[in-house]
């Protein structure tokens, strides 16, 4: 029912069941387990063009625009970058592009996940998230004339 | 703690950790453990000091100037190419030229030797273990010139020599060799492949990024004719590094970059270029890390080299041991004669996510391909995780990195 959710209700459901552990482990014990609940991506969006640029995993995330709002899937080699990519999914999937658009994800901070964040860092939590807001923009742009599976051709630069 | 065996060897590491202090830090909560000692190596008080020194009390533009600091300055700079030089053998100071880093040192004996020398369906020989830097520049001369790149291949961590030898001919014109691998830790038998070269008629050069801190480097008896090394992973500062060349080479060889302190004269018809090294050395050079450069070689020198090497070696041997009883693990690169570096993968397991682990525990490795990326797919592997061992390392943060990477495994598996 996440749909009925706001991207704020979300993010703050978030922060409340991080709020649970005491310890990093104990996070990262959850970031992976999320990661290893994520569905598989099915091996046809395995695609370069579906690559996230500035990871050093290999990240793919591809985007469908269905009913005004936008659906995420995604998937990557590595574990806890999959978890991180799981909590973007579940707070932007099933909102419109202004929504997705308009929201800082102020619950990465909170959880205390903010160095994943960094520019510098390899596991490029920042360009997953401005890859989502650029499919967002891009979706915005073409005003959902489209349906379907779509994601190269919004790529941004 | 006090290593009883280290004592035995004459390597007293706690002094030695003393020295250094970015060693004392905490890493989230954690006593700092850096192994990414192949990525840049930590800077020791002397050499903190002396760029300090430089700045406060002696600032100055060399070779120019005809007051008192740029004096000290200009003799600081220069004192610092005579410990170059030592530290490397070369026989005389003209053939050691500063530049910014290896990477620069090899990219000018592309864009000057190279555009002189090479010509279409000249060829080049590599290795399949080089760094992006020694292949890329080669790369880009040899497609601007229409000549071929060749790579030798290795097996296990280990050059195939019966390859290279059908590889030369009169055709190659360089072979240009990582000494010791930055992904491996390989050391290379770099004087067999000058000698074979040498035979076929091509020129060698030897990237010795990884090999200067911890082998004994001696460039007239090696018989290399070029070899860059970089400051940065010999406890010195980054942004300056020394290219060697032999002299008749490099007398023959055009200009890097035109501007200030390469010249003699100038008119605007013509300019005549200043003697070695100056004539490579355009503009305001990197003034205070090379004068610092000469506290750093002196350093090493002090504890000496093999009191190092054993240390390191010991340390190698200590956490290979250890890590090929971890489940899954396999250590890439398992050559015969290796320095400092412990590479390895586990099963169903990416790189990356141990690195974010151990980083947690203030534990620094490496992770990725190392830019090696053509050895990393000859391995069928996207990367590697990689432990690399200085002077004040010790066996204690070696059982910190197994403990690390069980605490790890059990999460992540």
């Amino acid at each position: 029912m996440s749909e009925h959710k706001t991207i704020q209700q979300t993010e703050d459901e978030i922060v409340e069941e991080f709020s649970l552990f005491d310890s990093w482990e104990d996070k990262y014990e959850y970031i992976i387990d999320m990661g290893k609940k994520l569905p598989l991506l099915e091996d046809k969006h395995k695609l370069d063009e579906n690559k996230v640029r500035g990871c050093q995993s290999t990240v793919w995330l591809v985007s469908e625009y269905k009913d005004g709002v936008i659906y995420f899937k995604a998937d990557s080699d590595a574990v806890i970058v999959k978890g991180l990519i799981s909590m973007l999914i579940r707070v932007l999937s099933g909102h419109t592009p202004d929504e997705i658009i308009e929201t800082n994800l102020g619950f990465i901070q909170k959880i205390g996940m903010t160095t994943h964040l960094a520019q510098t860092r390899a596991n490029g939590l920042l360009s997953m998230v401005k890859q989502m807001k650029n499919f967002a923009l891009a979706y915005k742009i073409k005003n959902s004339t489209t349906h379907g599976e779509r994601s190269a051709e919004t790529k941004s630069n | 703690m006090i290593e009883s065996n280290t004592i035995k060897k004459g390597l007293d590491v706690q002094a030695i950790r003393q020295q250094f202090p970015a060693l004392d830090r905490q890493v989230k909560g954690h006593p700092l453990v850096y192994f990414d000692n192949a990525a840049t190596t930590q800077k020791p008080q002397v050499v903190i000091d002396a760029l300090v020194d430089y700045y406060s009390n002696y600032n100055a533009n060399v070779h120019r100037g005809i007051h008192t600091l740029a004096e000290e300055a200009t003799a600081a700079f220069e004192a610092s190419r005579n410990a170059a030089q030592q530290f490397i053998n070369a026989a005389s100071r003209e053939e050691i030229i500063f530049t910014r880093g290896t990477t620069e040192g090899i990219n000018l004996v592309a864009y000057t030797w190279g555009r002189q020398n090479i010509k279409a369906g000249d060829e080049i020989i590599i290795t399949e273990m080089e760094h992006h830097s020694n292949i890329v520049p080669w790369q880009m001369l040899c497609e601007e010139k229409g000549a071929v790149l060749k790579m030798i291949p290795q097996q296990n961590g280990e050059l195939l020599l019966d390859e290279y030898k059908k590889l030369l001919s009169s055709k190659t014109k360089l072979v240009s060799v990582v000494h010791v691998s930055n992904a491996l830790g390989t050391v290379n038998p770099v004087e067999e492949i000058i000698r074979l070269a040498h035979q076929a008629g091509a020129l060698v050069m030897i990237d010795g990024a990884q090999s200067t801190v911890h082998l004994d480097i001696d460039v007239q008896a090696m018989d290399c004719d070029f070899f860059a090394f970089s400051s940065h992973k010999v406890y010195g500062p980054t942004g300056i590094g020394v290219l060697y060349g032999k002299k008749h080479l490099l007398e023959a060889m055009p200009p890097f970059q035109g501007g200030g302190e390469m010249i003699k004269e100038v008119t605007l018809q013509k300019t005549t270029y200043a003697d070695l090294p100056y004539k490579f050395e355009a503009g305001t050079p990197n003034i205070g890390d090379a004068a610092v450069l000469k506290a750093a070689l002196e350093f090493v020198n002090k504890i000496g080299k093999e009191k190092i090497r054993n240390h390191e070696n010991e340390l190698l041997a200590y956490a290979t041991e250890q890590l090929v009883q971890l489940p899954g693990l396999r250590i890439i690169g398992t050559a015969a004669n290796k320095v400092s570096v412990a590479s390895f993968v586990i099963d169903k397991v990416h790189p990356q996510d141990v690195g974010i682990l151990l980083d947690n525990r203030g534990i620094a490795v490496r992770t990725g391909h190392h830019c090696a990326q053509p050895l990393m797919h000859c391995y069928g592997i996207p990367g590697t995780i990689r432990a690399s061992f200085a002077m004040y390392n010790t066996k204690e943060e070696v059982d910190k990195l197994i403990e690390g990477l069980h605490k790890a495994l059990k999460m992540l598996l």
